[in-house]
């Protein structure tokens, strides 16, 4: 594409503009939200739409982190993220080193009842899940969403982690083999310590995708001491709809784990989505 | 993997045999992946066809049992979920046009060069990595006209007669959701697409320069039909994904005003969360799940076609 013609100095400031306008579209809901946020109370309103906020104040936070239970939430949401993260990981690096390596009977199949996984409803199950969750009686707990996003997870992580063990030429772990190791042992030594970036990467993929699964976590969760964070910000916003303020203080800070994951993992995001381009 | 080291395979033995490589020693790395996924996913997904056919529901716990058709016959008669039926479609169709022109904009934009794309690049690509719930509930807070500032710059641009929340409006309020959708879309396809147009030789434009090509023509001519294989299986696996896609609705109107944004998934979610009635709730999610693979048979057919020709 760099072929195209060199362009007029017109059709340079177009681009800038249209780029101008994508970046304003991405950010101001978050600048917005921010604004809010610390904004001080009294000002909201005679604020109305100006774009800077006369005052500022963190008060809104503190409030927030001090005299309600989102510091719990916050809590709560980063156990389920990181433990689904960390056991997706592991089970997918280990499916999707079988895909990228192996050639077996069956393989077709296997990868046609991932695929499918990501196609229907998820809504479908959630009836049955409730049933089955209640009957172990796991419900109100977070082993019980770890387990579920888990499983979620495991198809988009696996792709995720067979494009990259795809990456990683085969001759390297055959060397090792040829030189008396086990498979296994080549796998460890070699492979792995060569996928720890494409590891990193699918740890924060489930990390997000996690943090952020709310229906689930509605039907599962109704207790207020296992609530996740977007349970417990839904059910803040229908109780105290008009702390303007605290709410999108609350948001601001449910937006961080994500954007330092995103920061984080957006080298591979080109890689990682292509490859995986079932899942959002 | 702790659990694998155990069995770890060729522990025993140096050299594995034929059928150990082939049969059992992928099985060892696939399992608990399998496993996971056969009872989290497929068993639930077989129980809950299975409650399409039965009287399920929480709050009747003595009305239990198979109902045959049952269901289906008070689907085929409730408003509401052709309603929902209508809804899921313009919900779709919607989204997936506005998040694609918009996506490949962004694609085309970013495969130039500029000054500070890696900036610009990380900046665009946030929304994606917002969770849904905070899009949604950070939307429904913009379209609010005592905090956020869009019915006030509609009004100001004559859109609207006088700043109120579109989204309390059942004629408008689909565009709320779709918006916020649109918003948190655009990085995905922007992303697959760029993708798609780094892996374009440039060769091919150095030709078509040297012919006289130009740009509308490379475009129409060269990047277009290269982008064409990876545009057909994205539109149709987000248009799937979207008409699945319940969060944002949920959170930014529920559905409401007056059903005018329900959508199927969100029907189904309502009817299992807040009404506890399971069973119909999967009546309508095996609905959903038959359009769907109907929509996807006719995209394959057409395809088929298309490639004989």
């Amino acid at each position: 594409m760099r072929a195209y013609r060199s362009s007029s100095s017109v059709v340079v400031a177009g681009k800038y503009i249209a780029l101008g306008f994508y970046v304003a579209f991405a950010l101001f809901p978050l600048y917005w939200l921010l604004k809010i946020a610390v904004t001080p109370d009294k000002l909201i309103f005679t604020d109305g739409t100006s774009l800077v906020p006369s005052g500022f104040t963190f008060e809104n936070f503190s409030t927030v982190l001090v005299q309600t239970d989102f510091l719990a939430y916050f809590r709560n949401s980063l156990v389920v993220s990181l433990g689904t993260a960390a056991i997706t990981t592991c089970i997918a690096a280990a499916a999707g080193y079988a895909f990228s390596r192996f050639d077996f009977r069956g393989k077709r199949l296997v990868i046609a009842v991932m695929l499918i996984t990501q196609m229907f409803p998820l809504l479908m199950i959630i009836a049955p899940i409730y049933k089955i969750v209640a009957y172990v009686g796991l419900l109100n707990s977070l082993t019980s969403l770890i387990i579920v996003y888990t499983a979620f997870n495991i198809p988009f992580a696996t792709f995720l982690m067979q494009s990259f063990f795809d990456g990683i030429p085969k001759d390297l772990e055959e060397a090792g083999m040829i030189d008396g190791c086990t498979r296994f042992t080549a796998l460890r030594k070699i492979i792995l310590p060569l996928t720890l970036p494409g590891l990193a990467a699918t740890l924060g993929f489930i990390f997000t995708a996690a943090w952020s699964e709310l229906l689930f976590a509605l039907m599962l969760i109704n207790s207020n001491d296992t609530m996740t964070f977007p349970v417990g910000l839904l059910t803040f916003v229908s109780k105290f709809s008009v702390d303007w303020g605290q709410m999108m203080a609350a948001g601001v800070l449910a937006l961080v784990p994500s954007c330092l994951f995103f920061i984080f993992i957006q080298r591979y995001l080109v890689q990682g989505l292509t490859s995986g381009a079932v899942k959002g | 993997m702790t659990a694998l080291a155990d069995t770890a395979p060729g522990e025993t033995r140096a050299r594995p045999s034929f059928y150990f490589r082939y049969m059992v020693e992928p099985y060892l790395y696939l399992s608990p992946a399998i496993i996971l996924i056969a009872l989290v996913m497929m068993v639930p997904l077989v129980i809950g066809i299975s409650y399409a056919f039965q009287s399920v529901n929480l709050l009747r716990p003595f009305q239990t049992g198979w109902v045959g058709f049952e269901n289906f016959q008070s689907l085929w008669s409730d408003r509401k979920f052709w309603l929902a039926l209508t809804n899921t479609f313009w919900w779709t169709l919607g989204s997936i046009t506005l998040q694609f022109f918009l996506g490949l904009g962004l694609a085309l934009l970013l495969n130039t060069q500029f000054h500070g794309k890696r900036l610009v690049q990380a900046l665009v690509f946030l929304p994606w990595a917002v969770p849904t719930f905070l899009s949604a509930l950070t939307w429904a807070w913009l379209f609010n006209p005592t905090i956020g500032p869009l019915p006030h710059w509609l009004a100001a641009l004559g859109i609207l007669s006088e700043p109120f929340n579109i989204l309390g409006d059942p004629d408008l309020a689909m565009w709320g959701p779709i918006t916020a959708n649109v918003w948190f879309g655009i990085p995905f396809f922007a992303i697959t697409l760029l993708a798609a147009l780094q892996s374009i030789p440039g060769e091919l434009y150095e030709a078509a320069e040297i012919d006289g090509a130009t740009t509308w023509q490379c475009f129409t001519k060269i990047t277009l039909p290269f982008l064409a294989p990876m545009i057909a299986i994205t539109v149709m696996l987000r248009t799937i994904w979207i008409a699945n896609f319940a969060d944002l609705i949920f959170v930014m109107t529920g559905g409401g005003p007056a059903n005018s944004t329900q959508i199927l998934s969100t029907y189904i979610f309502t009817t299992a969360f807040r009404k506890l009635d399971f069973g119909y709730a999967s009546a309508i999610a095996v609905a959903l799940l038959g359009l769907l693979l109907l929509y996807a048979a006719v995209l394959l057919m057409l395809r088929r076609k298309m490639v004989k020709i």
